[in-house]
C-alpha cells in the first residue's frame, strides 16, 4: 500500500467532531473490513497485506478477527458519541489481502459483530473478495449461510502467461466453476480483471474478457495495471526485466473491453465497473463515489463520515497493540472544508454513468462543459438536459477522466 | 634595509619570520620617507602604475594579496583571501569582473615609491575595460601559470599591452606546484616578448616566494609617468562602481595636471559637470586625500547615482580650467550578445524590472528593453558584452534579487536591408522582417585560438564548420600553435567554446574581438506548435544549417511537450515553407483506473497539486505547455553556452 496521506493527527479516543452528524440521515452507512493477509504476494500488489501467518499477538491470522471486532465495538461507541443516528448497515465489504485466507468462521464472526453493533439493513449487500483457488462449493455455501450476499473473484486474466507475470497461482479453468458454485450458493458474483500487464497482447486481453463473459457473470471490474514503485514488479520494470505498461495499449484494451461488455449486455456504471442491471452494481463501492459514510476496519483502512476522512495505522501489529491498549487505531485524519468536499464530489461523481449535476460546478467549470462536449469527452444529451443538466463521460472521456476533472475544476 | 627582507623571502619561499631570530626589517618606507610619497604631492618619478595580465586561475588575485601583505597595506589578520575581488560571485568563480586599484608603498635602495596596482578584468567580455585599465598604466606584469603556459586571452591582453607601449615584466607563477615546468614556459614567454628566458621571474603567490623581488623589478623596469603637472587636468576613467551609501565611485588615472577636492569637474564625452565631493586613493579602503596629481591613481565621488555618468575611457577635466582635447581611446560600451530574460513566475516581472534598474547603476554595459513573448510572457531583451557578462548578470539577478529566470538562447544583432532600401536592426530573432530582403549583415570577430599542435586539425575542422575563415597560424613553441580565424559572432555565442574544449581535451583557449560585420545568407527559422509560432524559439541561422536546426528543435520539443488530448504538429519553417515536422500524438488515457475509499484523499491532493501546476502552464493556441518544457528546451542550448563560459572562467 502506498504511504498513508499527510493529515492532522487523529485523537487517541477516535472522537469525531459533532459536524459529522449533519445530514447523516441522508447518507447510507457502510462498513469495510480489511483482511491484511495473503498466501502469496503478487508482484504488482501494493496493498497492505502480509504473507506471514504469525505477526504476533492480536495481529496473527488466528487472532485477527478478534482484534477487528474490537475496532467494530470502538466504532459503534465513537459514532454514537458523535451524535450520529442509529443507522443499520447498508453494505459490508470484506477486502484484502485475501479474505478467504481466514477461516469462514472468522469472517462470520466479524460480520456478526457488525450486525450486533448496528444491525444490517434487510436488503444489505455483504460482499467478500475471494481467490478463485481458495474457495470450494462448501466454503461458498458457508459464507452465504453466514449472511454474505455477494462474492468478487480475482480472476485478473484467463491467459496463463499473463497470470504468471502477475504472480497469480490459480488455474484459469476454475473460473467457470467458481462462478457456478457461487451462484448455486445464492451469491451475487463479480469478476475482477486486469489489463495491460507486460507481455499481454490485445488478443490475450480479448480472450480474458470473453472468458469472463462466458461465465454469464453479472458484474465485472476491469483495471489497467499500474506498476507502483516499491513493488516487486516496480523493481522488475526499473531493472528492465519487464516492460512498463503502455498507456496507448491500455486505452485500446479499455475500448475493446467496453465494446465486448456492452455487446454482452454489461453496461458501465463507473469508469472501471460494468453491471448487467442497475441492481447488479456494487452498492458498497457506489457509496465511495457518492460521498456516503463508511467505517474502514483494519490496519491501513480508510474511513469517511460526514466530511471527516481518517486512516488507521498501517502495520497489523501496531494496529492490534493500539486496540488492545483501548486506543483508536486511527493515525491521521482530515476534516474537509466545504470547498474540498465540492472538489471531491466533482472528482468522484464524474466517474459515474449517472454523472455529476452541473450545479455542483463553479461558473468557470460550467462554462467549460460546452468545450468538453465539443471535444467528444462529454455526452451532449445529459449536458443539455434542461431540468437536470449533468456531466456524463463518453468512452473517450472516461479514458481521459482525470483531464476532464482538471478542466472542470480549473 | 629592505633588501634583507626581500632576500629572506627570496629563495625557498618560506617567510623568514619562521627562521629568523631577528624581526625582519620591512621595505615599507619609514614614516619620514613616506612624506615624500604623500598623495597629491608625490613627484612622478616616485610613482609606478602597473597592472597584472593573467588568465583566470593563473593566480593573479593570490599574488595581489601577497603584495598587499608585503607592502603593509593589509595586515595579515585583516587579510581576506583575494582581497581585491569584492563581489561574492567573483570570489566563487575565482575571477575578477570589476577592476580596482590599490596604492602600495615600497622602498628600494632607500627611496620610497608609491606603486599603483590596477587590477584588470580577466575575461574576453571585458576587453574594452582591460584596454582602459592598460591605458592607466606604464607597465604590466605578465603572469603565467608555470604549469599551464600562456592562454589565448592572456596573449590577447599582452598584445593590447604591447600596443599601449607598456613595459612587460614576464613572471611565472605557482612555481611551488609539482607540475610546474618553469623552464619550458619561460622559453615560451621569452619567445613571445623577445627577452631571454632568464629574465622571467619565478614566483609563488601562495608561498610568497619571489614576490618582493617582483616589487623591486616593478620599480626598476616600469617607467615613471611623465604627464604635464602644470597642464589642464586630464584623467582617464578606468572603472566606476556603484555604492549604495556613497553613490558612484569613479576610478581614475590622472594623466596631466591635478584634481582637487570641492572643485567642479567635467566629463568630456557628455560635457556633464559635477562637484567633486571626495577625492582620494585606495589603500586598500577608500582614503580621502587633498587631491590627485599627475601620474597618480585614485577615486572620485560626485554624488552621482548611476555609473552611466562615469563612462569607462572618458576623460575627466577641471571645469574651471578645462582641457581642450580628451584623451584618446574612449568608446561607448556596445552590447554584442542579446538574450530575453523572463521571470518564471509572471508576477515577478516588476521585481525583475526593479532589479535590472539597480544592476544598471553598477554596470554601464547593461542594456535592456521590455519585450513580450507568447511562450514566456513579459520580460526584457537584454544586451550583454558577451556570454560571461550574460551569465553574471543572470546569476546576480537570481541570487541577489531572489528571482527565478529563464533566458532565451543568446543571439547577436543583425542589420537587415530590405529591397526597398529600408534598414532594420534585429536584436530579437522573432522580429526578423518578413518582407523582401536584399541583404543581412552579421557581426564577425577575430578569434585567436591557442592549442597543442596535435589538435590543429580538429580545431580547423570545428572552425570551418562554424563558417570560419583562417587568417593565419603560428607556432608559439614546438608543440603549441596560435590559430587566427575570422568567425561570425553568432557561431561562437552558441556552443563553440564547449565544442572547442571537448575536441582538444580541454587544452585549447580562445579569445576574440569584434571585427566589423559581413553579409551572409541568413534566414529566420520559426517553430510552430499546432500552427502557432512560438516566438522564443525563432532563430536566425545560416541557410545551409537551417534544416539541421529545424530537425533538432522540433525533435527536442516533441520530447519535452507532454501529449495533449489532440494531436499536435511541431514544425520548423522558413517563412511559409515547412522544413521539419514532428507530431506529438494525442494522449489516449489519463485516468486512474482504481478509485476506492483509500484512494480518495491521495487523488484529491494530486488534483490540487495539478491545479497549482496549471498556473505554470503556457497556452499556445490550444496547446498547454508546462513552462518547464520551454525552460528545458531553451536551457539545453543556453546551458551549453553557459557551461562553456563557466568552463572558460575555470580553465
Amino acid at each position: 500500500m502506498p504511504a498513508l496521506p499527510d493529515g492532522d493527527p487523529a485523537p487517541d479516543d477516535g472522537a469525531l467532531p459533532p459536524s459529522v452528524a449533519d445530514g447523516a440521515d441522508q447518507r447510507a452507512f457502510g462498513v469495510y473490513l480489511h483482511v491484511p493477509f495473503c498466501r502469496v504476494r503478487c508482484g504488482y500488489c501494493d496493498f497492505n497485506t502480509y504473507t506471514a501467518a504469525e505477526l504476533g499477538g492480536g495481529a496473527s491470522q488466528g487472532s485477527y478477527a478478534r482484534t477487528a471486532v474490537r475496532e467494530v465495538t470502538l466504532a459503534a461507541r465513537v459514532l454514537d458519541e458523535a451524535g450520529l443516528p442509529q443507522r443499520p448497515v447498508a453494505t459490508v465489504f470484506v477486502g484484502g489481502g485475501t479474505p478467504t485466507v481466514l477461516q469462514a468462521a472468522d469472517l462470520a464472526a466479524m460480520l456478526a459483530a457488525v450486525r450486533e453493533a448496528w444491525g444490517l439493513a434487510p436488503d444489505a449487500e455483504v460482499t467478500t473478495e475471494a481467490n478463485p483457488d481458495s474457495v470450494t462449493p462448501a466454503s461458498l455455501a458457508a459464507l452465504a449461510a453466514a449472511g454474505f450476499t455477494r462474492v468478487s473473484f480475482g480472476m485478473q486474466s484467463a491467459v496463463p502467461h499473463v497470470l504468471a507475470t502477475l504472480d497469480r497461482t490459480h488455474d484459469p479453468a476454475r473460473i467457470p466453476d467458481v462462478v457456478r458454485w457461487a451462484r448455486e450458493a445464492g451469491l451475487r458474483t463479480s469478476l475482477d480483471l486486469i489489463y495491460g500487464a507486460p507481455g499481454e497482447s490485445l488478443a490475450d486481453w480479448r480472450a480474458s474478457v470473453e472468458a469472463a463473459l462466458a461465465t454469464g457473470v453479472e458484474h465485472v471490474s476491469a483495471y489497467a495495471l499500474v506498476v507502483e514503485p516499491g513493488t516487486k514488479m516496480g523493481a522488475q520494470v526499473r531493472r528492465g526485466e519487464l516492460s512498463a505498461p503502455d498507456e496507448d495499449d491500455q486505452a485500446a484494451k479499455y475500448e475493446l473491453a467496453d465494446e465486448l461488455f456492452a455487446a454482452a449486455g454489461l453496461h458501465w456504471y463507473e469508469v472501471s465497473n460494468w453491471a448487467r442491471r442497475p441492481a447488479d452494481a456494487c452498492r458498497h463501492n457506489l457509496a465511495y463515489w457518492r460521498g456516503d459514510d463508511w467505517w474502514g476496519v483494519g490496519p491501513g483502512a480508510h474511513s469517511h463520515v460526514g466530511g471527516v476522512r481518517w486512516w488507521n495505522v498501517k502495520h497489523p501489529r501496531a494496529y492490534a497493540d493500539r486496540l488492545e491498549a483501548g486506543l483508536s487505531p486511527a493515525t491521521g485524519r482530515e476534516v474537509l472544508s466545504a470547498q474540498t468536499r465540492t472538489l471531491e464530489r466533482v472528482l468522484l461523481e464524474v466517474r459515474l454513468a449517472s454523472g455529476l449535476p452541473t450545479s455542483v460546478l463553479s461558473p468557470d467549470g460550467r462554462h467549460a462543459v460546452a468545450g468538453l462536449v465539443a471535444d467528444g469527452l462529454l455526452e451532449p444529451r445529459p449536458a443539455l438536459d434542461r431540468a437536470h443538466p449533468r456531466v456524463v463521460l463518453t468512452r473517450r472521456g472516461r479514458l481521459l477522466a482525470d483531464a476532464v476533472v482538471r478542466t472542470l475544476v480549473a | 634595509m629592505g633588501r634583507r627582507r626581500a632576500a629572506a623571502w627570496d629563495h625557498e619561499g618560506t617567510p623568514s619570520l619562521v627562521r629568523g631570530a631577528l624581526r625582519p626589517v620591512s621595505p615599507i618606507p619609514s614614516a619620514a620617507a613616506s612624506t615624500r610619497i604623500r598623495p597629491a604631492a608625490t613627484p612622478q618619478e616616485l610613482l609606478r602604475n602597473f597592472c597584472i595580465i593573467a588568465h583566470i586561475d593563473h593566480g593573479k588575485s593570490t599574488l595581489a594579496d601577497r603584495m598587499l601583505q608585503l607592502t603593509g597595506v593589509v595586515d595579515d589578520r585583516a587579510m581576506r583571501a583575494q582581497y581585491l575581488d569584492r563581489m561574492d560571485i567573483e570570489r566563487e568563480r575565482g575571477i575578477t569582473i570589476k577592476s580596482q586599484a590599490v596604492r602600495m608603498p615600497w622602498e628600494v635602495a632607500g627611496t620610497p615609491y608609491a606603486l599603483n596596482m590596477i587590477d584588470t578584468p580577466g575575461h574576453v567580455d571585458f576587453t574594452y575595460e582591460v584596454s582602459r585599465s592598460l591605458a592607466a598604466c606604464e607597465g604590466a606584469v605578465l603572469l603565467v601559470d608555470a604549469a599551464q603556459g600562456i592562454e589565448a586571452q592572456t596573449l590577447a591582453n599582452l598584445y593590447l599591452a604591447l600596443e599601449n607601449d607598456l613595459a612587460i615584466i614576464p613572471v611565472l607563477n605557482k612555481i611551488d606546484l609539482p607540475a610546474a615546468q618553469p623552464d619550458k614556459y619561460a622559453e615560451e614567454l621569452a619567445h613571445l616578448i623577445g627577452v631571454e628566458p632568464e629574465e622571467c621571474l619565478r614566483v609563488s603567490g601562495k608561498t610568497g616566494a619571489g614576490v618582493a623581488e617582483l616589487l623591486d623589478r616593478i620599480v626598476a623596469q616600469v617607467p615613471a609617468p611623465h604627464g604635464e603637472p602644470a597642464a589642464a587636468a586630464r584623467a582617464v576613467i578606468f572603472d566606476a562602481v556603484y555604492d549604495t551609501y556613497r553613490g558612484v565611485v569613479t576610478y581614475v588615472r590622472v594623466v596631466d595636471g591635478h584634481l582637487d577636492p570641492r572643485e567642479r569637474i567635467v566629463m568630456m564625452s557628455t560635457r556633464a559637470t559635477h562637484e567633486l565631493l571626495e577625492i582620494g586613493v585606495i589603500s586598500p579602503e577608500l582614503t580621502p586625500t587633498s587631491g590627485l596629481a599627475a601620474g597618480e591613481v585614485g577615486y572620485l565621488i560626485t554624488g552621482v547615482k548611476d555609473v552611466r555618468h562615469s563612462k569607462v575611457g572618458d576623460t575627466v577635466t577641471n571645469a574651471g580650467k578645462p582641457a581642450t582635447r580628451a584623451l584618446a581611446g574612449y568608446r561607448d560600451p556596445k552590447p554584442m550578445v542579446f538574450s530575453g530574460l523572463y521571470p518564471i513566475d509572471g508576477s515577478d516581472y516588476p521585481n525583475l524590472r526593479d532589479a535590472l534598474d539597480k544592476l544598471k547603476l553598477n554596470d554601464a554595459a547593461l542594456n535592456y528593453e521590455p519585450e513580450t513573448s507568447v511562450a514566456l510572457g513579459f520580460g526584457f531583451r537584454v544586451g550583454f558584452l558577451g556570454l560571461l557578462h550574460l551569465e553574471i548578470v543572470r546569476e546576480r539577478l537570481e541570487r541577489e534579487f531572489g528571482l527565478d529566470l529563464i533566458s532565451t538562447a543568446p543571439n547577436v544583432e543583425y542589420d537587415v536591408t530590405m529591397e526597398d532600401r529600408t534598414e532594420v536592426r534585429v536584436t530579437n530573432p522573432s522580429e526578423f522582417p518578413s518582407g523582401k530582403i536584399k541583404e543581412v549583415r552579421e557581426p564577425v570577430v577575430r578569434a585567436t585560438i591557442l592549442a597543442p599542435s596535435e589538435f590543429v586539425g580538429t580545431v580547423m575542422e570545428l572552425c570551418q564548420g562554424r563558417r570560419g575563415d583562417l587568417q593565419g597560424m603560428d607556432y608559439l613553441s614546438a608543440d603549441r600553435v596560435e590559430l587566427r580565424y575570422r568567425l561570425p559572432l553568432a557561431e561562437i555565442v552558441f556552443d563553440f567554446f564547449d565544442a572547442l574544449k571537448s575536441r582538444t581535451k580541454g587544452y585549447a583557449s580562445l579569445d576574440y574581438e569584434a571585427a566589423g560585420e559581413q553579409a551572409a545568407d541568413l534566414v529566420k527559422v520559426d517553430l510552430l506548435l499546432q500552427g502557432e509560432t512560438v516566438d522564443a524559439f525563432s532563430a536566425i541561422v545560416h541557410k545551409d544549417k537551417a534544416y539541421a536546426y529545424g530537425v533538432a528543435i522540433t525533435a527536442k520539443l516533441k520530447e519535452l511537450i507532454p501529449r495533449q488530448q489532440f494531436e499536435v504538429p511541431v514544425q520548423a519553417a522558413i517563412g511559409a515553407r515547412v522544413i521539419a515536422r514532428e507530431t506529438i500524438r494525442a494522449v489516449r488515457k489519463d485516468v486512474l483506473a482504481k478509485c476506492y475509499g483509500g484512494d480518495i484523499t491521495r487523488k484529491r491532493k494530486l488534483l490540487e497539486k495539478q491545479k497549482e501546476g496549471k498556473k505554470r502552464m503556457k497556452t499556445i493556441g490550444r496547446v498547454e505547455v508546462p513552462q518547464e518544457a520551454f525552460i528545458a528546451a531553451l536551457s539545453s542550448d543556453a546551458s551549453s553556452s553557459a557551461a562553456a563560459d563557466k568552463d572558460k572562467t575555470k580553465k
